[in-house]
């Protein structure tokens, strides 16, 4: 391949994704874009230094922001129930974890160019850059972990991690927890399984357990 | 002039108190309500978890989803300040063997983040060398300490349900929530197998405590490790030491890391010295008495380094068993999926912060190649998503069939990917073993005679191994545990690839967090260091509350009987200092 065109595919990919973050390379310290928000969670005096430290820093460059958007969102897409991947605000939750979980950075940098230069070769383009088509051919080779050909295998691992991360930045954001369903975290009185639950696996309480549980007034 | 000096706290008192964990809090809290004058000496900062809270919030309000961080061990919104690496405050391993050392400095210490699971020891856990010859009895029964049980029992709260099992005695009881569905399937699977799966015992108000009005009932948020709002839990911080502090009687010197124990000309201690690690001076304050609860190991620590001419080896180690003895928890885990529960139905099921039912140790040793019980703690459901939720989902989606009965291929991306994670969630249960190990000699913690702290206080050294015993206890929970999952409708997911080769899953010593047996007590004074009373053999106002005087730990948690032995040994104090015998 001609590494002059590689490298000039690889800015032209760069200059598009100003809208996500500012562009800028990893071994430059970035100005925080905003002033953090506060944390609504206990946090020790030692505890803020490092999360300041760590909000402070860019780990990813625009680029590869760029690239973890796309990828999130074939991964988590919108569909009739919730929003996407980047409507949860996902790629911002991997570039933490990123700064927060250092063993992380080499796997998805690495993994991010691993998939560059496939499509490099293949397409003669960056992932970012590549057709919706073309990103689909490349993603459904290293998708499936069973099926995919022994020469895939970095790709798979890259695909497992960007999964992981994706699904649970997407699941633990507000429109996943509201999409997934989950009717905690509130003020409640626990007092059972619901009774159409119990019938429907055939299980009941017993009578000592009736008897000796907690109760509510109605 | 010099430039360091050492400041004299002007007050003086009649009893300090080094921790403000349970036995700390235990001692603060009855000693003040008897009108002695105490100062409480907590090595972290003050802790109120109606103020630095934790609870009642989602997984987007932490930037890590609620991930483990180098502050906050347990994840990111656990209560616990410290963890198994303190920054400046290092302890070392000796001989190649493990052990990881789980420290909070806070007000109230590991009480704001434990599980809350109150159980007694039996009349069996008293004296188990009279039963298997291994060990040693401890010099009181469980008639002795019963009564402080049944007290603590009424101050504290704690629900459970009477069985009437000989060596699982019943307390007096809150009502116990109704199990969870799997709780429902495991207890079936308990009933075909022979084992019992009970209401579980826990320190939470089910139901809001008649005899105090600071405290409110819990909500049902699962949320325990965070600490509580409305004191709905057992906190040390909220629940003694807060009333404590309320009588008047008690002055708490947070952030003091105390370095030794102080002693006079006849051998008496007179106070503690200790590093304040905010102005970094140095102070001692001066005491009629001195009680060490700083947890078993930290206690060691501060004896062993309270070296004088007349104490050599370190204040009450005549009996050169300070440190011996050391004895955590066995532990091994395993999980699985409850097919019948893909794609179920959603409704609010947290419940209280843990588990609604757990199984007692059941079996007869006599027909076992293991001494010693355990006991079986569950898990699972549909839980707040948190860091981790969904990893690994290449390994489930490709083995059960989807929505439309059709087998998927193992991973993928997109809406069907997607529907997946809502498809799975809440299937996933399972299960830990918490068992005991056999106290040894050879298991101990010592002063590293090379290394310091940051304050220039010598850490502690550990050499720790486990032995044929505990391997085995392990490798019967694994082969239980894999029977209650199949029975239970589930399949293994993890924790059913042990073998020899890593002692069957066991647990690195130290990682189960109920390390006791450091100072343990006897009635000979050259094979113990305290007392059934808690006091030191060798200096008669001396005592230690926390778990170093266990003499073996049971297949039981620690916490109950800390606080049932801490306000045993405050009773004698009080009565001690009224003779004027100390």
């Amino acid at each position: 391949m001609d590494r002059r065109k590689y490298l000039k595919t690889l800015a032209v990919g760069s200059v598009g994704a100003g809208v996500l973050l500012q562009a800028c390379g990893p071994e430059k310290s970035a100005p925080p874009s905003e002033t953090p928000k506060a944390f609504t969670i206990d946090r020790t005096p030692d505890e803020l230094v490092r999360e300041q430290k760590l909000i402070s820093e860019q780990f990813f460059d625009a680029h590869e922001m760029k690239t973890i958007s796309i990828l999130s969102d074939i991964i988590i897409p919108k569909d009739e129930v919730s929003g996407s991947a980047t409507d949860a605000r996902v790629p911002e939750f991997i570039e933490f974890i990123a700064k927060d979980m250092p063993r992380h950075q080499t796997p998805l940098r690495g993994g991010l160019k691993w998939l560059d230069i496939q499509c490099m070769k293949r397409f003669d383009a960056d992932f970012a850059s590549c057709t919706t088509s073309q990103q689909i051919e490349l993603v459904d080779e290293i998708a499936f972990p069973e099926k995919a050909k022994p020469e895939m295998q970095q790709g798979v691992a890259f695909f497992n991690l960007m999964r992981d991360l994706t699904a649970c930045g997407f699941f633990t954001s507000e429109i996943g927890i509201k999409d997934l369903g989950y009717a905690g975290n509130r003020p409640n009185q626990w007092d059972g399984v619901p009774q159409d639950v119990l019938d429907q696996y055939g299980v009941k309480y017993d009578a000592r357990t009736l008897a000796e549980s907690v109760k509510f007034d109605a | 002039m010099a430039e360091f000096q050492i400041k004299k706290t002007p007050k003086e008192y009649d009893v300090c108190i080094v921790g403000s964990g349970a036995g700390g809090g235990m001692a603060a809290y009855v000693l003040a309500n008897a009108g002695i004058k105490v100062v409480l000496l907590e090595a972290g900062p003050m802790y109120d978890p109606a103020k630095n809270v934790t609870q009642l919030k989602w997984p987007w309000e932490s930037p890590r989803r609620g991930a483990s961080s180098p502050y906050r061990n347990f994840g990111d919104f656990d209560a616990a300040y410290g963890g198994w690496d303190i920054e400046g405050e290092p302890y070392t391993r000796k001989d190649g063997t493990k052990f990881d050392w789980f420290r909070s400095r806070m007000l109230g210490g590991r009480t704001n983040h434990w599980g809350r699971i109150s159980l007694r020891f039996g009349p069996n856990d008293f004296k188990h060398k009279s039963i298997d010859g291994l060990g040693d009895d401890w010099p009181l029964g469980y008639d002795d300490v019963a009564p402080y049980y049944d007290k603590i029992d009424q101050l504290i709260g704690v629900f459970g349900s009477k069985e009437g099992l000989f060596n699982e005695p019943d307390g007096i009881f809150l009502p116990p929530p109704k199990p969870r569905l799997h709780e429902l399937f495991i207890q079936n699977a308990g009933k075909s197998m022979n084992i019992p799966v009970i209401p579980s015992r826990l320190s939470i108000l089910t139901r809001p405590l008649a005899t105090n009005k600071d405290r409110g009932a819990c909500f049902f948020c699962s949320q325990c490790n965070r600490g509580c709002t409305v004191y709905g839990d057992f906190s040390s911080s909220s629940v003694l030491v807060k009333p404590a502090l309320a009588t008047g009687n008690v002055d708490v010197i947070p952030n003091a890391m105390v370095r030794e124990v102080l002693t006079n000309s006849t051998g008496l201690a007179t106070g503690v010295s200790f590093v304040n690690k905010e102005d970094k001076q140095e102070y001692t304050v001066t005491a009629k008495v001195v009680v060490l609860a700083a947890s078993a190991c930290e206690s060691a620590r501060l004896l062993l380094n309270s070296k004088s001419s007349r104490y050599p080896n370190g204040l009450a180690n005549s009996s050169n068993v300070v440190g011996k003895y050391l004895h955590d928890s066995t532990g091994a885990d395993m999980g699985g999926i409850l097919p019948s529960l893909i794609g179920r139905k959603r409704y609010n099921e947290d419940g209280v912060g843990g588990m609604h039912v757990y199984t007692p140790w059941w079996l007869d040793n006599k027909k076992l190649d293991f001494p010693r019980g355990y006991h079986i703690e569950y898990w699972g459901g549909m839980g707040m998503p948190g860091y981790g939720f969904g990893f690994g989902m290449q390994g489930t989606n490709g083995k059960y069939p989807g929505r439309d009965g059709k087998q998927k291929e193992a991973g993928g991306y997109g809406a069907s990917l997607k529907d997946d994670y809502r498809y799975f969630y809440g299937a996933t249960f399972g299960m830990s073993g918490r068992g005991e190990a056999i106290a040894r000699e050879d298991n101990y913690c010592e002063i590293d005679p090379n290394v310091v702290d940051k304050y220039g206080i010598p850490v502690l050294r550990f050499h720790y191994k486990w032995s044929d015993y505990e391997v085995k206890q392990a490798k019967h929970m694994k082969e239980t545990f894999k029977e209650i999952i199949e029975k239970s409708g589930g399949v293994v997911t993890w924790g059913n690839q042990d073998t020899a080769a890593n002692d069957y899953g066991l647990a690195a010593p130290g990682r189960i967090i109920h390390e006791v047996g450091t100072t343990r007590m006897g009635n000979d004074p050259k094979k113990s260091v305290v007392n059934k009373f808690n006091q030191a053999h060798d200096c008669k106002n001396l005592f230690v509350v926390d778990g170093g005087p266990f003499v073996s730990q049971a297949d039981k948690n620690p916490t109950w009987t800390i606080l049932a032995l801490s306000m045993r040994a405050s009773e004698y104090m009080i009565d001690q200092l009224k003779k004027q015998n100390i």
